[in-house]
Order: structure tokens, then sequence, then C-alpha cells
């Protein structure tokens, strides 16, 4: 029997020449990433050697990534104490792949691994994060985690009691046209499957539409995976994988660029005709309330976001620099653009995209999560509405549980930013 | 038993059992404090009105959304049950980990106010006296539940790897 690509990951991660899925391993972890919560992790870290009388040391801190990026720079004083402790924790232990509240090194953890070319295809790589499932698209099996776990992958380097999850194959036939983006691919398919189609299980990306993709939309459709529940959405690592981690993220280490078998067994096995999409937008409050963006143009909006994890790389600033060039945001718009590093935020300025979006109206802040989750800038009032190129619209998301968040592509958002209503960029 | 204080929907994330404004805070002593924040059982749960072992019953994907371990541990603090449809994978795997006690009961049915009996196969509803099937929590989620939850299972595991050298 063939296996899928995550069993290929994890028989090699587990030491094993196969696993079945439904068996349970104990892969090794090539990557473990945490941000801010790296604070809670080290605190239940400490609980796991208490009594044993071995000196708190992690397994191997060359493999363990902390980016500071959900609050940055620090909104509180209890904030900067956690980052602090931190800091300190990090020179202690000689963790290597650290990236602080710079402008030369810092930004969104998802957007940090793959462009320091820390992920790599074939890796098991974890993370305190939900959307650490971003990091499928270089071709690893990546995956949530909660913090007590991660204490124990500092500690041992292993995630324990993984069952090996069954796969859903998404073929995307055809390429996605003009005005359409991976973001409207994405949020179709969860619009289909629901916000929990895919628990437990992991997306395996196929066809066309996806090998024509550059490694930036795959990012965003393995990030928001984890919206249809699923464990990791993974693309197989291709020639556009390699290109991606020679040229732009500097790998010059060889790649394994694992693949599924011919004869590997799929849980279900879903087609998609990329050239019959329309650009899609979630509807509040759950991301598996999916509309062509026909159903709900003309809904008034009042902040647009374009940023994070999902959409705040140079692909995506550089639609809406095009949209938005020489243009205004309309009236009563607040519009924020938060790129997904200070990588991108200094190659879009190189560029005159953050000149063009400014000129336009736009607020473009530092890179970081805080406004997508509701903790750090760009909250919202009552009765307020947002859309929003980021990953979640849950009531309460972004700071306020009166009022509403729509998700779409940059595209959408940008089209959307001229008008003051939600808007079809075709 | 178990009383039902609390009935929800399919689909509750994370940002509503602990909205996300309050992630700075991480300990789960003081994680409690911030259960479902923005809505009114927060308030008789500071306020101790409701008792350990009380039980909230939920629909599908009970937890979806952000890994923040603040969602188990904050439930855990006031030894909350919670009996679902479903659950998201993190949400379910951060439960055992910490000792929130979760059941999977596809077809329950209950409302404010019940009371609950749970044997190891099924859910009873005593006010009704209805019953629904249990289904049983992934083994790999069960062996961390009996070994006391992640932090002793962990550090046994620790002992084992370093405490011959």
């Amino acid at each position: 029997m063939g296996m899928t690509i995550v069993q290929k990951i994890l028989a090699r991660a587990a030491g094993r020449s196969e696993v079945a899925v439904g068996e349970v391993v104990e892969p090794a972890v090539d990557l473990a990433m945490s941000h801010e919560n790296g604070a809670l992790v080290m605190n239940q870290f400490f609980e796991v050697f208490k009594g044993t009388g071995l000196e708190p040391t992690v397994w191997d801190p060359s493999k363990i990534a902390i980016i500071l990026d959900h609050r940055v720079p620090a909104e509180s004083a209890k904030t900067a104490t956690n980052q602090k402790k931190i800091r300190e924790f990090v020179a202690k232990q000689g963790i290597t792949k650290f990236h602080d509240i710079r402008g030369d090194q810092g930004g969104i953890c998802h957007q940090i691994l793959p462009e320091h070319g820390y992920t790599r295809p074939g890796q098991v790589i974890v993370g305190t994060d939900s959307h650490t499932t971003s990091h499928g698209a270089v071709g690893a099996f990546s995956f949530g985690i909660g913090a007590t776990e991660m204490a124990g992958v500092w500690a041992l380097g292993r995630i324990f009691n993984v069952e090996v999850p069954a796969t859903i194959k998404v073929v995307v036939n055809g390429v996605l046209p003009e005005g359409v983006l991976p973001k409207d691919l994405i949020l179709h398919l969860i619009g289909s499957i629901s916000a929990e189609g895919a628990n437990f299980q992991v997306i395996e990306f196929h066809g066309r539409g996806v090998t024509s993709m550059p490694l930036s939309g795959r990012l965003t459709i393995c990030n928001m995976s984890v919206e249809a529940g699923a464990t990791s959405g993974i693309v197989p690592a291709d020639a556009e994988t390699e290109r991606y981690l020679r040229e732009e993220a500097g790998v010059t280490d060889p790649l394994d660029m694992v693949a599924p078998d011919a004869d590997a067994e799929y849980s279900r096995v879903i087609e998609i005709d990329a050239a019959s999409l329309a650009p899609q937008i979630a509807c509040p409050h759950t991301v598996d309330r999916v509309r062509p963006v026909d159903q709900v143009a003309g809904v008034k909006v009042h902040q647009i976001v374009i940023g994070s994890c999902t959409n705040g790389r140079l692909d995506d600033l550089e639609v809406a620099a095009r949209i938005l060039k020489g243009r205004r945001v309309a009236n009563g718009v607040r519009m924020l653009i938060f790129p997904a590093s200070w990588r991108i935020y200094r190659e879009a300025l190189r560029r005159g995209m953050l000149a063009e979006l400014v000129d336009a109206g736009a607020v473009v802040m530092n890179p970081g999560c805080g406004c997508c989750l509701g903790v750090h800038q760009g909250a919202l009032g009552d009765g307020e509405v947002a859309l929003s190129t980021t990953n979640r619209n849950f009531k309460g998301r972004m700071g306020n549980p009166n009022a509403e968040v729509y998700l779409c592509s940059p595209a959408v958002a940008a089209a959307s930013a001229l008008t003051g209503v939600i808007t079809d960029p075709r | 038993m178990a009383q039902v204080v609390l009935t929800l929907a399919d689909d509750i994330s994370t940002d509503v059992i602990y909205p996300g404004r309050f992630m700075a805070t991480v300990l789960p002593s003081e994680t409690p404090q911030f259960a479902f924040a923005d809505y009114e059982i927060n308030a008789r749960l500071k306020s101790g009105q409701i008792a350990p072992g009380s039980a909230i019953v939920a629909g599908a994907n009970f937890g979806c959304g952000s890994s923040r371990e603040q969602a188990a541990s904050t439930l855990k603090g006031h030894e909350l049950i919670v009996v679902a449809k479903g659950f998201a994978r993190i949400f379910l795997q951060n439960s055992a980990n910490l000792g929130l006690r979760t059941i999977i009961c596809p077809d329950i049915e209950a409302s404010v106010g019940d009371e609950l009996e749970f044997t190891p196969a099924e859910v009873v509803n005593k006010t009704t006296g209805k019953r629904f099937e249990i289904v049983p929590l992934p083994k790999a989620r069960q062996d961390i539940i009996d070994a006391g939850g992640l932090i002793a299972y962990t550090r046994k595991r620790l002992l084992e790897a370093r405490g011959a050298a």
C-alpha cells in the first residue's frame, strides 16, 4: 500500500519504514516554534523538571525558533515582562533561531520561518500557534500544539502519541482567473467542506492550480487549512519550492523532496475547477460562512485590513498597491496594512509600494499579529464592520464582540477600500 | 451528577472561550477569571455561583481556532466538564494535557438545569431520562489522561531519557 506525504514524513521521523493511518507514533521534531506564548511554554517546561534533580536544558537549541510577533512592540508592562523573560531564556539556553522586535530581522513567525529557510520539505514542524499549518507550503508536516505539549518537545525533542492522520486530497484543476487569488480558493474550500470538514485530517493539495501557484499563495492556502479543522495543509515539494528555498531563503543544503505514492490512500478526493471560481467572502462569525463576492457586495465597511500571516506578503501588497495607486481610500474608511515581516516591509518600501498605499490614505503598521486577534491596535468600535485579509472572523476576534469581521483576498480588500463597501475587484 | 450550566451552538471558538485580548495572561492559576469573558456566565463563574463539576454542553467543533492553551486552563480552573458533539483537535489535546474533562457525545440533548450522569459508555440525562452514547477519546489522548496529565507524563519520560545519566 502506498503512503501519503504525511505517512512518509511520520515514518521517517519515527524511524519506521511505513506507518498506517490511525497508528500512534512518536516522531522526532525537526523544528519547534513559539512566539510570545513561549512564556507559558517556559513555565510548563520548568514544571516538568521540578523535583527531577535535572538541570532544565532544552534538547537542541538549534531546533527551537522563537519569534516575538503577537504584541510588538509590547502594548503593556505584562507583555514586555513576558518578552523580557523569553529573551533571558533564549540567551541562557543558546537558542539561535530567535527573532526579536527589530527592523532587520523581525516579523510574523509564519513568514520568518520560510523566509529564513528554517522550514524544509519532509520536516516535522510543531508550533504553539494554530496557523503552524502554513509550513506545509514547503512540503513539511507542520501543525499547531499547546504550550504544555511544546514543553515536552523542548525537553525531549519528540512529540508524544501522535495518531497518523488520514489525508484528504484536494485537486485544483486549471488556473485561477484574473482577480481571483489563492485566498479565494481556500475560502471556497472551507465553505464547501465546513469548519470541521477536515478535523483530525491533513489536506494534500494537488493539480495545476497549485503547481502554478507561487510559494506565497501556497502559504496562504496551507495557513487557512486549519480553518477547515485540518491538522496540516501540505503542498508536495516541487520546482517552485526549490526555487523559493534556494533563491529567496538562501538554502544550500540538499532537499528531501518527499512526494506521495501514486497508490496512496485518501479518505476523500475533492476536485475544484479553478476557472469557475469568483472572489469569495467569509461572513461573520464563522470562517465557513463563505459566499461569492456578488452576494455580499455593497455591505458598508469601516475598517479594511491587509496583512497577517495569511496575506501580508509582497505579492499581496503588490495587488493592493496596484489597485490603490493614485487613488484614495473612501471617506469614513480606515485602511490598515501590516506586512508579514520586516524583510517584506523593506522590499515594499524600496519598490515604492508603501508610499503608494500611504498616499492613498492607508496606515502602514509594523509587522505583527496584534490587529488580527484584537490584542494590539486596530480594534473595532461597537457595531462596526471590518473587511480583512486575515484568517478568522470569530465573534470578538478583532477585539470587540459587538463588531463584525468579513474575510477576503487582498484584491477585494483594496477594491473595497476605494468604495467603502464590499466590492468585486474584477 | 453534573448540572448543565451552559448550552452552546456548533463552532464555539477559543476566541469566545478565552478572548485574545487576555492572552498576555498565561498562567493556569490566573486564566480562570477570563473564562467566557464577554458572556454573562463569566460573572457567575467568578463569584463562585457555579459548582465545580458542572457541565457545559456544546455542539460540534468546540474549541476551534487558536491553539491557546488558556482556553483549556480557564475551564479546568473552574473544574467544568465539557460535553460536546465534537471537538477541534488542538483544544481536545490541550484538555487531555491539562486534565480538563471532555466527553464526546455526538447526539447529546440537554438544557440548562438538566442533571447529567456519566457512565463509561453513556451520558444519561437524568432530567429527561434520555441516554446518549459516548465516543471514546482517541487512544493517544487517553494515555496522557491516564498518566495524570502531560506534565506528569513528560516528567516520567524525561527521567527515563536523562535520569540514568
